[in-house]
């Protein structure tokens, strides 16, 4: 091909003690594309952007750069010549402010700077984003959407010739990936490059100009648009013509499983996170949350899993009152979590996937004897789950910690549906996980519905929520504002209901 | 009598206060030094026998922050290069620096020297109260006002400060922005450690201008400890020091005045007090956020995931 290149790579390979991230791959990126890598969890996408930007040394293999062979030996090196990442995993530090963590990133800041000169810059760049942050806050107190604008503009600020996007989509909202899908299509038609990594298809179709696919840490192949479609890519990643569908039997609506009523809660700046929010669960029933993240998702799964207290209002179980009793703590030992996030309340990072997986119910008899742990079932039960939902967790007993993004979550969902729970809240579960996984995961609540478990499904995701809800709500500013039957009901009259528009 | 307690208050306290600020340096870094007793006698041996030797004390402080630099360079090898564990390390660092100060000292007990003199700021120590204490005193002194200011000024408004923070945590996100963290670190722990050496050197120097063995007399340990009172701010170093200073002076005072309580309980008094108030401090402190650098102890590994 005629096509010029900015960045090639050939036989990339990455070997990490007992697992091999990137076997072969070789791969090229023209001038003012925007490309996007593809393949399952743990098939080695963030393994070689690392490569590409000097965090990890490759074993074997060529980087080429404008033709000429170079060598990173730091990210400061790939700085240099232009190549700069959003990293899956946030690179923020969370006790410097929102003008601290910029500001590291913006090139040619002088030794001793003028604080009022570069916090109007920062302001603008922020203004220009159309993000509505105080400079002065800590990071830590963000959003975890704030926080991954934080990091898109800590690259966006500098000066770069190719642009690397470790999945950046995944944990913002539909309307908020639009805006930065102009960004990138921007950069593009200035010539820049850009790397991106989704797993959700409708981006993928929407701004790739090619697509490479990798599989089991080897590039498969690299096709330019118009050459793929959604099944034709899906097949290739996992390898199976047809992604099996789910389909799930309707709710019967007998018995009522939990019942909110009027419950407030109030965040550390004393202001309303739910207001006076009233709904109630069936057992086997699906009720999906809908809302733009930040309007009270959060804070109603963490009163639910007893994270957060109550400021006023009820939770009733069946005739019993869980507010704040006793039975509380019985209570929600029966309902699993899997919370927004994953890493700091998820998992514990050092511990081994086998000892993550059983966190839950370390002192079922299952697991001991007597006072002492059973090795030998806790590994039988590691190597059931690793199986069951298809996690790649390299050799045995290595910690957590070096799993893929989307494999750390299959690890927690594998934990918290393990003990047949009564009710699962679960936050946007399949963020961050490939298609096949995605799908498994929604097989997953589905059978748990048909043994009874009721799900309340928080999700930004309408596909996702439409499939699978038995009945929707739309949650707006902390209140309850709307109700609507996913057989019914339309994407438009869901996202009106999103924005704050009260229903009819 | 207030302003010859202030003014003791301050003598004593200037020692720790140089130690309680290297100790900042290095763990803003993310390293923790518990070297910090050992650096303080290798720059207290090492700042008399300077002086000693040229008779300058510019050349004997010049000597103690060099030695005391040397052998934080150490630490600083074994704990971000080669990634070591930094309680031992630091540990080692201590126990070697009471062992050769103790032997390379042997030949300087005894000696002595012209020590730092009171230089009277023209103005300012006329002041009520505060002149004679603050602006009639060494050049050390003036020097260690100066450093309080300084570090907060570094830390908050240069882009080495921040990047010296970052560093210290999350190294991961300062090398992704293309701060080199290992020079970074190292280089912090090096300049932290030959200013814990200053503090050394005010005792041989200022303090009592002669050197005794073991003439800390865990100052450092109080300076490892006034980290956290101080939470990782000079500006607090300087009030946990003089704390120490305002309680060693009182006893001192209660000495002179002839009680009968036993001296060693009264020699006793200011680490207890220091300690007290600290842990009461980071009682209340455990109810906010935490300050402490989140790398702190950890060495980094690029390809490592955290
Ligand atoms: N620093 C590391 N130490 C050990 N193993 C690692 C390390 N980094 C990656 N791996 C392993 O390499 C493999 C590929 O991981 P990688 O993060 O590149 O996957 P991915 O394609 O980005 O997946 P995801 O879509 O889940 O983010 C995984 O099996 C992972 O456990
Ligand atoms: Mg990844």
């Amino acid at each position: 091909m005629a096509m010029t290149t900015l960045l090639q790579t050939r036989h990339i390979r990455k070997t990490f003690p007992g697992v091999v991230a990137l076997d072969d791959v070789s791969l090229s990126i023209a001038p003012g594309e925007i490309h996007t890598l593809l393949g399952e969890n743990g098939a080695g996408k963030s393994t070689l952007m690392n490569v590409l930007t000097g965090l990890y040394r490759p074993d074997r293999g060529e980087i080429l750069f404008d033709g000429v062979p170079v060598q990173f030996s730091s990210p400061g090196d790939s700085l240099a010549m232009g190549i700069g990442m959003v990293h899956q995993h946030f690179m923020l530090v969370p006790a410097h402010t929102v003008f601290e963590n910029v500001l590291l990133a913006i090139d040619g800041v002088p030794n001793f700077f003028s604080r009022r000169k570069f916090q109007q810059k920062v302001q603008k760049i922020l203004d220009e984003f159309a993000l509505d942050l105080d400079l002065d806050t800590p990071a830590w107190k963000l959003s975890i959407g704030a926080q991954q604008w934080i990091e898109l503009i800590k690259l966006l600020v500098r000066d770069c010739r190719l642009l690397i996007f470790d999945e950046p989509t995944a944990v913002l909202t539909p309307q908020e990936s639009a805006r930065l899908f102009k960004v990138l299509t921007r950069l593009r038609d200035q010539g820049k490059s850009i790397l991106f990594i989704s797993h959700k298809m409708r981006e993928v179709m929407e701004i790739s100009d090619r697509v490479t696919v990798l599989k089991k840490g080897r590039s498969l192949v690299t096709l330019p648009r118009g050459e793929y479609d959604e099944n034709k890519l899906a097949s290739l990643m996992i390898g199976e013509d047809q992604i099996p569908m789910w389909i799930k039997p309707a709710c019967k609506y007998e018995e009522l499983a939990l019942e909110i009523k009027n419950l407030s809660v109030r965040n550390d700046r004393g202001l309303a996170d739910l207001d006076n929010f009233t709904m109630k669960l069936y057992r086997g029933q699906i009720l999906g949350v809908a809302g733009v993240a930040g309007n009270g998702q959060k804070a109603l799964a963490e009163v639910l899993t007893g994270l957060k207290e109550a400021t006023s209002g009820r939770i009733l179980a069946g005739d019993r009152d869980i507010t704040d009793s006793t039975a509380k703590s019985s209570y929600i030992a029966g309902i699993a979590h899997i919370p927004e996030d994953r890493k700091t309340i998820g998992i514990a990072p050092d511990m081994t996937v086998g000892d993550n997986l059983i966190m839950k119910n370390f002192n079922s008899r299952a697991f001991r004897r007597w006072i002492f742990q059973d090795r030998a079932a806790i590994r039988r039960n590691a190597v059931a789950k690793i199986d069951q939902f298809a996690i790649k967790a390299g050799p045995d007993g290595n910690p957590i910690r070096y799993l893929s993004g989307g494999n750390i979550q299959k690890v927690i969902i594998a934990r918290e549906l393990s003990e047949k729970p009564s009710v699962l809240v679960a936050l946007y579960p399949t963020r961050g996980l490939d298609i096949g996984s995605a799908e498994y995961v929604h097989k997953v609540i589905i059978d748990g519905a048909n043994q009874g478990m009721s799900t309340i499904l928080i999700s930004e995701d309408l596909d996702e929520l439409l499939k699978l809800s038995d009945q929707i709500v739309v949650m707006f500013r902390g209140r309850l504002v709307g109700c609507v039957d996913p057989q019914t009901t339309t994407r438009e009259e869901i996202g009106l209901l999103m924005s704050g528009e009260v229903q009819k | 009598m207030l302003e010859i307690l202030l003014d003791a208050t301050v003598r004593a306290g200037t020692p720790i206060l140089f130690a309680t600020l290297g100790a900042i340096i290095n763990e803003r870094a993310g390293i923790i030094n518990l070297g910090i007793e050992g650096l303080m006698l290798i720059g207290a041996l090492a700042g008399f026998a300077g002086t000693q030797a040229s008779g300058s004390l510019l050349v004997g402080v010049l000597a103690a922050f060099g030695a005391a630099l040397l052998a934080g360079s150490v630490h600083g090898f074994i704990t971000v290069q080669l990634r070591g564990n930094q309680i031992v390390s630091g540990l080692a660092l201590t126990m070697f620096g009471i062992g050769t100060t103790a032997l390379f000292g042997r030949s300087m007990v005894g000696l002595t020297i012209e020590g730092f003199e009171r230089i009277a700021i023209p103005g300012l120590s006329r002041l009520p109260v505060v002149g004679k204490p603050f602006f009639n005193q060494d050049l050390l002194i003036y020097f260690s006002f100066l450093l309080v200011v300084a570090i907060a000024f570094f830390f908050y408004r240069t882009r080495w400060g921040l990047a010296l923070r970052t560093v210290g945590e999350n190294p991961a996100a300062a090398d992704t922005c293309g701060v080199p963290v290992t020079l970074t670190r190292f280089l912090a722990v090096t300049v932290g450690s030959g200013i814990v050496g200053i503090g050394g050197a005010y005792l041989s120097l200022a303090t009592t201008p002669m050197w005794i063995e073991n003439m800390t007399a865990g100052r450092g340990w109080i300076a490892v400890a006034l980290v956290i009172f101080a939470s990782w701010s000079s500006y607090r170093a300087l009030a946990g020091a003089y704390l120490f200073g305002g309680i060693t002076a009182m006893q001192l005072r209660f000495q002179a005045m002839g009680t009968t309580i036993s001296a060693h309980i009264l020699q006793m008094l200011p680490y207890f007090f220091t300690i007290l108030v600290l842990a009461i401090s980071t009682i209340r402190l455990q109810k906010g956020a935490s300050q402490q650098p989140e790398g702190l102890g950890q060495p980094y590994d690029r390809e490592d995931r955290k």
